[in-house]
């Protein structure tokens, strides 16, 4: 089913998306919140335009694909499914994901990864390709974010207060710059040539997404941010 | 030597010896671990540091032999300075740890409840009596039709916002799985279930043999997003988005890996051990706009049927928040107030921070009714809703229902040692650990909690018959049933009431 979001109500869209059997198309998108809400699995929606806020919030296991920039909150609380962006996505990108993958071709905004965590068979991964702003995997408790830092080689592809809080999981980063103001809670650690090979999944299901080559990834550096155990993000309580 | 070692106790475990049988019950109903017995012998001795004055030790003794009392040990303690300033300086000059506690605050903070009064019809507006005639407790949850609509041949289109539907005005409290123990948790959601109103699961998710009472559950969800995902959604009767909390303004939640074992962690759906942090703001959640982002973002993922609710802890501008979130496209605002309930709180945010619920529902009320927005939303009152009495004077200053969540627990055997956050209920409440959580009996809980309900209800049409009036809407906002006792002309305003006399 083809959907032309630019002469459909913009309320009814959403809508119009959950009720369609089958693969939906929406073109010419312009803003439009909310669309892929909760996607079951064996859906797939495609989008062509800029989609807005809340784009496949709670997916549950549906595939989507914007070939476009995608605005805030996109896959908040995800549970399983995919979600592909054909150029960047704005503010708190995959806050509190629990599950499947968001892959960006390009930048990422402030608080992207928040809170994301894994439970069970499930890991969420958050691929970035170029650099991602400020506040990056706050409160991370579990789960990959992956930033490779395409075209942001002269510094480190990511701004202040990169995890933060973080309890759980890895950010890993390719680049050759780690910036002297971390946070106390995380330590940067470089990855073995084993380690690398570990990620090679991730990084060909970045290439294979937006057609980049491996040799524009590989070689390179490769550091993991994990949790600080000798400073643990946790408050010391006085008990009676 | 430990500055605690060198604090009085606060209680005296006084046993005694002509009635004990050293049977040893003590020793295994204590969750605190006070009662040992002697190494070696059949004589019992209590460490006196650990009580609480939980009760449960004396409750169980076959003979009778124990009684818990304040320590008599003088303390040296002045009008400034307490006995708990001193203990509570102690602990910390020995720990450096911040002071935590449980349950709503024990400070003496003014109880407007109790300086209300009710009205009552005499000769020219006649009491009813509720035995004889009907008495609708009825409450609907929700916004209202704004506006009236027929179709073209003159009947009403009927496109109501969902609602929820409570026989009676009071809903149970929001407490998580993992504070408290799931005999509670399957208690509340029977409990619920059979008097027609909704229990709500808190943010530590909904544990699947549970789901079958989601006609009768508000699924929660704050920012660590725990247990949230498609099904757990619809599973519920209407949606919760928890923004802060009476006993803990502006403070996340922390449960601490050690507590997040077993059904726990699987209900909230993250890994066995972990902390399960939730930082004290959302962070898509910035303004009045972001949140009617996720409240619709909520009503996409439940198709539009059902309702959301937003809960906010009452502060200094409750007013102009509330206003705020009426017009963020929630169904109903929950306000809770300083002296609500918590598993486990710091001791200084819970004893200090946020206002009393009277004056935050009656101005929150006055405000929405200011702004002709009040039938937007449905507003919920909550924190040290005592009796029905409490819950009558509720409804008249504004609220469309109340929450309990200490009335609650108390009736299914709670002694309120304030002791939560040591996960050691002795009484199986709020506490994980299994032999403990095995002495609650899901059963008499429901029916304790099913009777409780019942009699308050029965107590609210009383009182509501006294007035002469006949149906909970009737009541609603309707602020001359009230009068103050020995209120300020401040206090008189804000409640929007006038003094007994007047």
């Amino acid at each position: 089913m083809k959907i032309d979001a630019q002469t459909t109500d913009p309320h009814q869209l959403p809508r119009l998306i959950r009720q369609a059997e089958g693969a939906v198309e929406v073109d010419h998108c312009l803003g439009q919140r909310f669309l892929g809400t909760a996607l079951e699995a064996g859906r797939t929606l495609t989008i062509r335009g800029v989609p807005g806020n809340a784009l496949g919030a709670y997916l549950d296991g549906g595939v989507i694909e914007v070939y476009g920039n995608v605005q805030e909150a996109t896959g908040d609380t995800m549970n399983e499914g995919k979600i592909i962006i054909h150029g960047s996505a704005g503010d708190a990108t995959g806050y509190s994901m629990r599950g499947g993958s968001i892959l960006i071709e390009g930048d990422v905004g402030y608080r992207a990864g928040i809170h994301i965590k894994s439970y069970g068979d499930k890991s969420p991964v958050l691929i970035v390709g170029g650099a991602a702003g400020s506040f990056l995997g706050e409160y991370q408790a579990g789960g990959l974010i992956l930033v490779l830092g395409l075209g942001c080689e002269d510094r480190a592809p990511y701004g202040y207060f990169c995890g933060t809080g973080m309890h759980g999981g890895r950010i890993v980063v390719r680049s050759d710059h780690i910036p002297v103001n971390l946070p106390d809670q995380v330590v940067p650690q470089d990855l073995t040539a084993d380690e690398i090979e570990a990620l090679r999944p991730h990084l060909e299901a970045y290439c294979e997404a937006f057609g980049v080559p491996m040799s524009r990834l590989l070689p390179h550096r490769f550091y993991a941010l994990t949790p600080n155990t000798k400073s643990p993000y946790r408050q010391l309580y006085a008990m009676s | 030597m430990s500055l605690m070692n060198t604090f009085p106790s606060r209680f005296e475990v006084v046993r005694d010896m002509d009635k004990c049988i050293a049977c040893g019950r003590c020793v295994v109903e204590c969750g605190h671990g006070v009662h040992r017995f002697v190494k070696g012998t059949k004589k019992l001795a209590a460490d006196e540091r650990r009580c609480v004055n939980c009760y449960r030790c004396v409750a169980a003794c076959p003979t009778g032999a124990l009684k818990i009392i304040p320590n008599r040990q003088a303390v040296n303690e002045s009008s400034n300075w307490s006995a708990a300033n001193r203990r509570e300086i102690a602990l910390q000059a020995e720990s450096g740890g911040v002071l935590l506690s449980g349950m709503g605050t024990v400070k003496n903070y003014p109880l407007y409840w109790d300086k209300l009064l009710i009205n009552a019809a005499q000769v020219t507006n006649p009491s009813i009596d509720p035995l004889r005639e009907p008495m609708e407790t009825r409450t609907y949850l929700g916004r209202s039709a704004a506006e009236i609509r027929r179709d073209g041949s003159g009947r009403l289109i009927s496109d109501l916002p969902p609602h929820l539907t409570l026989e009676t005005p009071i809903l149970f409290a929001a407490m998580s799985y993992g504070a408290i123990s799931y005999p509670c948790h399957e208690a509340l959601a029977r409990a619920a279930t059979e008097l027609g109103t909704f229990y709500n699961t808190g943010e530590g998710g909904l544990h699947p043999d549970l789901y079958r009472y989601g006609a009768h559950t508000i699924v929660q969800v704050a920012s660590g997003r725990f247990g949230v995902h498609r099904r757990y959604l619809e599973a519920g009767a209407a949606v919760e988005i928890k923004i802060g909390q009476g006993a803990k303004p502006g403070i996340g939640g922390h449960l601490a890996g050690a507590k997040n074992v077993g059904d726990i962690s699987r209900t909230r759906m993250i890994p066995e051990g972990t902390d399960a942090i939730s930082p004290a703001p959302h962070h898509d959640i910035y303004s009045i706009e972001d949140l009617r982002q996720l409240v619709y973002s909520l009503k996409e993922a439940t198709r539009y049927e059902k309702p959301v609710l937003v809960k906010i802890a009452a502060v200094h501008n409750v007013a102009a928040i509330a206003s705020g979130i009426a017009r963020s496209g929630a169904d109903i605002i929950v306000i809770d107030g300083l002296r609500g309930g918590t598993g486990a709180a710091p001791t200084q945010t819970r004893d200090n921070v946020g206002i009393p619920i009277e004056l935050a529902l009656a101005a929150v009320d006055a405000r929405l009714r200011e702004e002709g927005i009040r039938n937007h939303v449905g507003l919920v009152a909550s924190g040290t809703i005592r009796n029905s009495a409490d819950i009558v004077k509720a409804i008249a200053l504004g609220a469309d229902a109340v929450a309990i969540g200490t009335a609650a627990l108390i009736a299914m055997g709670c002694h309120m040692c304030h002791s939560c956050h040591t996960g050691n209920c002795s009484w199986g409440i709020c506490t994980q650990r299994p032999e403990l959580v095995r002495r609650l009996d899901p059963d008499e809980a429901k029916a304790h909690l099913v009777n409780l309900v019942t009699a308050w209800t029965r107590e609210i049409k009383e009182l509501m018959g006294g007035m002469g009036i006949n149906s909970i809407e009737a009541l609603r906002g309707n602020r001359l049933m009230l009068r103050g006792v020995g209120l300020t002309d401040a206090e008189l305003r804000i409640l929007g009431v006038r003094h007994a006399g007047e």
